[in-house]
């Protein structure tokens, strides 16, 4: 028999706010234990949590980006569960009335494009993180750091739409694009500021009833999810094959094996007792509020990319290259606003620039050549003042230096011979010192002539026009 | 008069015209509560250090002209009110050590104001109790007749205001813990607005019905005592952002043509006849005053005792899910494991009525039962505001009976949980409707044990009843009478 994956995804993105969700407390990755806590993220008695309101703000962005409705009244409600780095002993939480709901995502898959239904967004506070073994000045005991409790994420519910690993991925991928363009999210999946759930099933193909899912949790890596989802739907055939049954549970994904494994059953699942968190009132959002919002959206990627195909004529391929990154669009916007020509910057910072900044294992936004910079190179190009060749020297000359390329080139003597004397010269008595080539040549071995066009250019260092010397050798060449 | 008889304002008009200094009366203060103490249970924790220090401090403040009403008065709080540096137990075992390391937004505001705070004072388990019988350090008595109870949550604060061991005092009110305690003790209690007073660093019994109020010896206090607390608070979401009024300048005595109301379902065959005799007694001593009386029903009432014991189970079983043993507070020794440790701490920590509320609220919101339980009560919380908001369109202020009964002996009820629960039948709604009433001293029962009567108010209308209990008051001389330690 054939089977069909059914698959959602509920992916927590962490919000690069400065403080967190309801205390003022920094949310810095990686401070020594504790030290970013207090009374209200440490769940002493008698706090009170008070909404940060730039969590809402980025919600709204968020919801706004995949298509969602902004609800006006949304509800924060406390989700009770014991466990030790949960200092409240609940997660607040959105239950029934999230901020945001019915959206969706398009994305492409082999040059298909499936829309990704998205069930909901809200927003909760993170717990702390428990620390085992060696804890300083513990031992070998177990400690509680709660420097992470309260800061704000993001859980973004997709709907069971997603048939393959690949279409996976490709929503995952376009997901993290997008939160990163909206400033919103680090994208950082090491530090887990990008992280996913899978609820995977199978049925038969064509069967319309759903079969019994199971919860991969937090998976941390686009491969990851590739292989957790690969495993788990091969597992699951597999069990049901040999006549076995999937059960309901929730599975981690081992990254040395590349499997899943059961972490806990729904016999243990909780009853997390929902109920709306009476310190916190109904958060009502205004219409003006969501519109201004919209307004102050990034031009997203998707809206860019065919911008790019049918305003500037750029590939696919390029368009997509260019709108990977919002830094890098910018870049190559900047440079556009400089007045560089579109097909020139597009191949120059897909090109020059990328390698420069991954052999410098640098981010587009340290490049240390301004777009402005990089315009006046492409000018230069454009103007027949260098040749494309030299300004490669001359951009990594202007890398190293934060020199303007005009003046690159007028220290180093760079600038192309247009001159036809000039050349002309060069080409006679180039001519004259291998005459046996001259009448290889007219003798009808036209190879030869790349032999020539070498030897002027060589003889020039580099700064002869290629195009007159091509239509000048070729003349004098015939006769 | 001794210095730790005075009233509030009284001990204020002294340390203003210089006749005594915040120390002298903060010494008598503390020698009160050594000499009635050790019968009477009000104080959990007393900071004759701490108080000794703010009193010096207050001195100066006054010496330096910067007097405000509260400068200089020593005043204790309810140990539900988180204090920086100091023991704060809630009652329980489970909080026994715990020194907290802020002010809540109260605390900072009494002592910005120059209070001089002498001690934590008992009071029933996290606030969960009609007796003061449920606290970990012991029953609080009545200091009228000690082998009553003074009321719950809020029995300290009461018992301390009787007991003339504190000028003034503040508790909670979540079900009527600061006016039932109050009827009981001849004291004024006041119950604020939901909103009105910030719960920053009020450790939280069931949050959405919680609210802050004081205790004091008559209504110029309580006035006081309000006008000093009152107010918005940016770390606390659900208090509102509304000028405070000058409550004192409200009490004119003046209560002619306002419109009293009795709603028919609170006075029913079956009242005790000391009660009911000190209400009709009042209600004469209103009409003489020029007040007017109009028949109101509030036709939820029934059901408030049952709704409130949903609500307020549910959002204490979440509440007190942080008092687990990890950070803070008892912890069990030898437990097997995580989960173990959990049981172990809790079970040992908490007392019976704790337990019994955590698995009543815990049970309501279970899966299955949310809807049934929870979800209807909230329903019902809304007919009983509605018919509150109805009433009020026809009357100024309700008035009612505080509780059923005066105070009962220690260990009466003790087993027979849903009677006590029935000891906050006339302040309940209040709660659920999430405005505001006031119990003022209105009677004496034959067997000698104060009888108070209840005023409730409008959402923001504390001013009308501190009027109504002031007039009241100076028209009768219950608040006069003392109990005799």
């Amino acid at each position: 028999m054939n089977y069909q994956a059914v698959i959602g995804l509920e992916v927590h993105v962490q919000l690069k706010t400065d403080t967190k969700i309801f205390c003022g407390c920094s949310t810095t990755f990686g401070a020594s234990p504790n030290s970013q806590t207090c009374p209200v993220c440490l769940g002493m008695p008698g706090v009170l949590p008070v909404l940060n309101k730039k969590v809402v703000e980025f919600a709204i962005r968020a919801g706004l980006a995949t298509n969602c409705r902004i609800a006006p009244r949304s509800v924060f409600a406390r989700k009770n569960y014991f466990y030790p780095d949960l200092p409240k002993g609940y997660q607040i939480s959105q239950y029934e009335l999230p901020i945001c709901q019915n959206g969706h995502l398009d994305i492409e898959v082999d040059g298909q494009v499936k829309r990704i239904g998205i069930t909901r967004i809200h927003m909760e506070e993170d717990a702390g993180k428990l620390v085992h073994a060696d804890v300083p000045g513990l031992g070998s005991g177990s400690g509680v750091d709660l420097n992470r409790a309260c800061t704000p994420l993001l859980e973004i519910v997709s709907e069971p739409d997603i048939r393959s690993a690949d279409e996976a991925v490709a929503y995952l991928r376009k997901l993290h694009q997008i939160v990163v363009y909206l400033g919103i999210c680090d994208g950082n999946m090491e530090e887990g500021s990008f992280r996913c759930d899978a609820n995977v099933s199978v049925m038969p193909v064509g069967s319309t009833t759903f079969g019994t899912r199971t919860e991969t949790k937090n998976v941390n890596s686009f491969r990851f999810v590739k292989q957790a989802i690969e495993h788990e739907i091969e597992r699951q055939i597999e069990l049901i094959e040999e006549g076995g049954k999937v059960v309901q549970e929730t599975r981690l994904f081992d990254p040395n094996t590349g499997e899943t494994r059961s972490m806990r059953g729904k016999e243990e699942a909780h009853d997390y007792r929902y109920f709306p968190d009476p310190d916190l009132v109904p958060l009502v959002i205004s219409n003006d509020w969501v519109e201004d919002t919209r307004l102050s959206l990034p031009e997203l990627p998707d809206a860019r990319r065919s911008r790019y195909r049918s305003e500037l004529g750029l590939s696919d391929y390029d368009a997509e290259v260019l709108t990977a990154t919002r830094e890098m669009a910018e870049y190559f916007e900047n440079c556009l606003a400089a007045g560089a020509p579109a097909k020139g910057a597009a191949n120059w910072v897909m090109g020059e620039v990328t390698r420069a900044l991954n052999e410098a294992g640098k981010d587009i936004a340290e490049c240390p050549v301004a777009p402005a910079r990089l315009t006046a190179l492409l000018q230069l190009i454009e103007k027949g003042t260098i040749s494309g060749k030299i300004a490669k020297t001359v951009f990594d000359e202007m890398w190293q230096s934060d020199k303007a390329p005009e003046a690159i080139v007028e220290e180093k003597g760079l600038v192309q011979v247009s001159d036809t004397g000039a050349i002309e010269k060069i080409i006679d008595e180039i001519m004259a010192a291998n005459m046996g080539q001259v009448e290889e040549f007219r003798g009808g071995k036209e190879k030869v002539f790349g032999f020539f066009v070498g030897q002027v250019m060589r003889a020039s260092k580099g700064k002869a026009n290629p195009a007159v010397v091509n239509e000048l050798l070729m003349k004098k060449l015939k006769g | 008069m001794e210095l730790f008889e005075l009233t509030l304002h009284e001990l204020h008009d002294k340390l203003a015209k210089r006749e005594v200094s915040s120390v002298e009366a903060t010494r008598a203060l503390l020698a009160r509560i050594e000499a009635t103490d050790s019968r009477v249970n009000a104080y959990i924790t007393v900071t004759p250090d701490e108080a000794l220090a703010a009193a010096e401090a207050a001195d100066r403040r006054i010496a330096a002209g910067g007097l405000t009403p509260l400068t200089g008065v020593p005043v204790a709080l309810k140990d539900i009110f988180v204090t920086r540096g100091i023991r704060t137990t809630c009652g329980s075992k489970i909080l026994g050590n715990f020194i907290p390391p802020y002010d809540g937004t109260v605390v900072a505001k009494l002592r910005e104001a120059g209070a001089v705070i002498v001690g934590k004072l008992n009071q029933d388990e996290f606030a969960m109790g009609s007796s003061g019988e449920s606290s970990a350090f012991g029953a609080t008595k009545n200091p009228w007749n000690l082998a009553c109870i003074p009321g719950g949550s809020s029995s300290g604060s009461a018992a301390a205001i009787a007991a003339r061991s504190a000028t003034a005092t503040l508790g909670t009110d979540t079900g009527g813990s600061i006016r039932q305690p109050a009827s009981h003790c001849g004291c004024v209690g006041l119950r604020p607005t939901y909103g009105r007073v910030s719960r920053y660093g009020v450790i939280a019994y069931a949050s959405s019905l919680d609210q802050v109020g004081p205790v004091t010896r008559d209504v110029t206090d309580c006035a006081l005592m309000l006008g000093a607390v009152a107010g918005h608070d940016p770390l606390d979401s659900t208090s509102i952002d509304l000028p405070v009024p000058d409550y004192a300048a409200a009490l004119t005595g003046q209560v002619k043509g306002l419109r009293l109301g009795l709603p028919k379902e609170y006075y029913l065959e079956g009242l005790d006849p000391d009660v009911k005799r000190a209400l009709d007694a009042a209600i004469e001593t209103y009409r003489g005053l020029g007040a007017e009386f109009v028949e109101v029903s509030l036709p939820h009432t029934d059901y408030a005792v049952a709704t409130y014991y949903l609500i307020a189970t549910a959002e204490a079983s979440s509440n007190l899910a942080r008092y687990d043993g990890v950070r803070f507070g008892h912890r069990a020794a030898g437990a097997a494991n995580l989960i173990d440790m959990f049981r172990r701490s809790r079970a040992e920590g908490f007392g019976a009525e704790v337990k019994r509320r955590i698995m009543i609220g815990t049970y309501a919101l279970s899966s299955g039962y949310y809807d049934a339980y929870y979800l209807k009560a909230q329903k019902v919380r809304t007919l009983i505001m509605q018919d509150f908001m109805k009433a009020f369109e026809q009357v100024d202020a309700l008035l009612t009976p505080v509780a059923p009964t005066p105070a009962f002996k220690i260990g009466e009820k003790v087993d027979d949980p849903l009677q006590m629960y029935l000891s906050d039948i006339f302040t309940i709604p209040v709660n659920l409707a999430g405005t505001c009433a006031i119990s003022v001293p209105a009677g004496m029962s034959a067997a000698g044990l104060p009888i108070g009567l209840q005023l409730i108010g409008r959402p923001f209308g504390e001013e009308t009843i501190l009027r109504a209990a002031h007039a009241f008051e100076q028209a009768t001389e219950w608040h006069r009478h003392t109990a005799q330690l």
